[in-house]
């Protein structure tokens, strides 16, 4: 089957709608591959996962096996894992220190920005080979820049900065890490790694969702209603437990409360819908307020406060991350096949918040984005069965039309949904979905 | 000193084993002492599971509100549920000290969902103290899977 021309690809969206091809045919999966995990900014780690020369981890760009690591000259590259002899991954491990990279196979040993510096057994090799050249290598991302300590990579060499791309999103990315009393914040306590039978791109699609949670959540929201709360608790389950119930507020609130806002490039950001004052204000809780002083000591009293005042839920930084600025959560989606889907989930830690907060923060992983979580395994099971449903091949347009009449300007650049419950979000992801596949 | 449990340990372990496969939950939670909790670490060694994530990590209150949700309706997860067949073996006792015992198994569990079947294996540790109508309670129950940190789909069912 021949490619799909840039017109019959943006025959696949229309106003409030698009074709469910988009979720079902590895022929616009592998585009999506090239055009967009090819081009794009993506997210491939933290700066914290690298601290010293030589630290590195393992990540990925798209389906690409990449080495992200600290060079012995301070900065963060980003290199392809895979030996430029006769192509064997070179790093096994998920993480480590290295002051080279070398190939099980012959020996190929490569410097951590990835050049060759040696092959053993050199003769006899003809004329063009060329141990200097940078394409003979653990070929680097050409572009590798981070914001606050967040790294974006870019197989491309030309393209918008950073900055551009992210817009309005800087200021997701700033709540996060002012949060941290010395503005500093630390990927901690061990990633996540569930999967799912369906499209890369339905996980950012459920993360600004405010109206699946009553009808995906509804066995969790129950049982946590029903709890008794004298049962004993370390203080994990408690945060669960009330987790499960904020995800029962009725159904006025996250229409007209909650807010959605989009900005260019895909990236949105949904309201927060809590108001369990153990999960947010935590007024009562000896830690929290601990932690509020330590935040007034280093920061005022006045810039505490307006740290505090910023109340985001899921922010969506398009194509692949997702992450809550208030509680301390990132995500970042994997696509493995039209099909198939990893995500890889990291929680952080403040740096100058007391050491109990941390603790919350694993808590909160575990309910929001733990394998084996009794609410994130009803949101796998749903993009399980969307990625059943969407080869039926019955209907033919999947509806993303909700608030499309009423979303409006929010004055910022971007959009806002009037009903929260708008799929604004989506609709803005596919814009940005559009320009790059549209793009040959 | 490890030694092999007695009869009445081992078949504590079996029927623990055989409510976990018949799903009933209440009974199995009944099983658990009023401050049990239940583990199942993210990491190989995993120390401590308040500073790192846990596949499943459970005080009584959760553990409560998780069986509770297994019987709930609009439980999209178990729809249909999975069917389990689970076998325990080679258990030890690892440690006895004040009534209190520590118990060492292993166990492969086999999950049949709709047309996919997965295969889950490892250690568990029961600490377990005498009383109740089934001869013990657990006081805490650790499931080290052989593959804790590996990719895994939705993890619905407790091992």
């Amino acid at each position: 089957m021949p490619e799909p021309t840039g017109e019959e690809i943006a025959g696949l969206i229309r106003p409030g709608r698009v074709h469910r091809r988009v979720y079902a045919d590895p022929a616009i999966f592998e585009i999506e591959m090239a055009r967009i995990f090819g081009r794009a900014w993506i997210y491939v780690g933290h700066e914290s996962q690298v601290k010293a020369a030589g630290d590195f981890v393992r990540t990925r760009i798209g389906r690409r096996p990449m080495v992200m690591v600290r060079h012995e000259d301070g900065s963060i590259r980003v290199i392809h894992n895979q030996c430029a002899h006769r192509g064997a991954m070179v790093v096994a491990k998920d993480s480590g220190n290295a002051k080279r990279f070398e190939c099980c196979y012959h020996g190929w040993t490569y410097g951590t920005d990835g050049r060759l510096v040696h092959v053993p057994l050199k003769h006899g090799y003809p004329a063009h080979f060329d141990p200097d050249d940078p394409g003979t290598a653990m070929v680097a991302a050409p572009r590798v820049t981070s914001y606050r300590g967040f790294v974006f990579a870019s197989l491309v060499a030309d393209g918008p900065p950073l900055t551009d791309f992210l817009g309005c999103m800087t200021t997701s990315f700033d709540d996060m890490v002012d949060r941290a009393p010395d503005d500093e914040i630390e990927a901690a306590g061990g990633v996540f790694k569930h999967a799912y039978d369906g499209n890369w791109k339905l996980y950012l699609e459920n993360l600004c969702d405010a109206a699946h949670p009553i009808f995906v959540h509804r066995s969790s929201i129950d049982a946590a209603r029903a709890q008794d709360d004298t049962a004993h608790t370390t203080g994990a389950g408690e945060i669960a437990v009330r987790q499960m119930r904020q995800n029962g507020a009725p159904h006025e609130f996250w229409r007209e409360q909650v807010g959605i806002w989009t900005y260019p490039g895909g990236h949105a950001f949904l309201g927060d819908y809590h108001d369990d004052e153990k999960l947010v204000a935590a007024s009562g809780d000896p830690a929290f307020a601990e932690y509020v002083a330590a935040l007034e000591a280093k920061k005022g009293a006045e810039e505490t406060r307006r740290i505090m005042e910023v109340t985001r839920w899921n922010s969506n930084v398009w194509p692949n991350l997702s992450f809550m600025s208030q509680f301390r959560q990132l995500r970042v989606v994997h696509p493995v096949a039209v099909d198939r889907t990893e995500v890889h989930t990291y929680a952080f830690r403040l740096k100058g918040a007391p050491a109990r907060m941390f603790e919350d923060t694993v808590a909160f992983a575990n309910v929001t984005n733990g394998t084996g979580s009794p609410v994130l395994t009803d949101d796998l099971e749903t993009y399980g069965r969307i990625g059943a449903g969407v080869t039926s091949e019955g209907a033919e347009w999947i509806e993303i039309g909700r608030g499309y009449e009423t979303d409006r300007p929010d004055g910022k650049g971007g959009v806002e949904g009037v009903d929260s419950t708008s799929e604004v979000y989506i609709r803005n992801m596919y814009e940005a979905w559009l320009g790059f596949m549209a793009a040959p | 000193m490890t030694g092999l449990a007695p009869p009445e340990i081992e078949s504590f372990l079996i029927a623990e084993a055989r409510l976990l496969d018949e799903r009933r939950w209440e009974d199995w939670l009944a099983l658990f002492a009023e401050d049990g909790w239940y583990w199942v670490p993210l990491e190989e060694g995993q120390a401590n599971p308040r500073d790192t994530v846990s596949l499943i990590y459970d005080d009584r209150r959760l553990l409560e509100t998780r069986i509770r949700r297994l019987a709930e309706a609009a439980l999209h997860a178990q729809t249909p549920v999975s069917r389990t067949s689970r076998i325990v073996a080679n258990p030890t006792v690892e440690e006895e000290d004040g009534g209190e015992i520590t118990v060492r198994a292993k166990f492969e569990m086999i999950e049949s969902r709709q047309d996919n079947r997965r295969v889950f294996a490892g250690t568990t540790w029961h600490r377990l103290v005498r009383g109740g109508e089934d001869g013990f309670r657990i006081r805490w129950k650790r499931v080290d899977l052989v593959d804790c940190d590996a990719v895994h789909d939705g993890i619905s069912v407790p091992f």
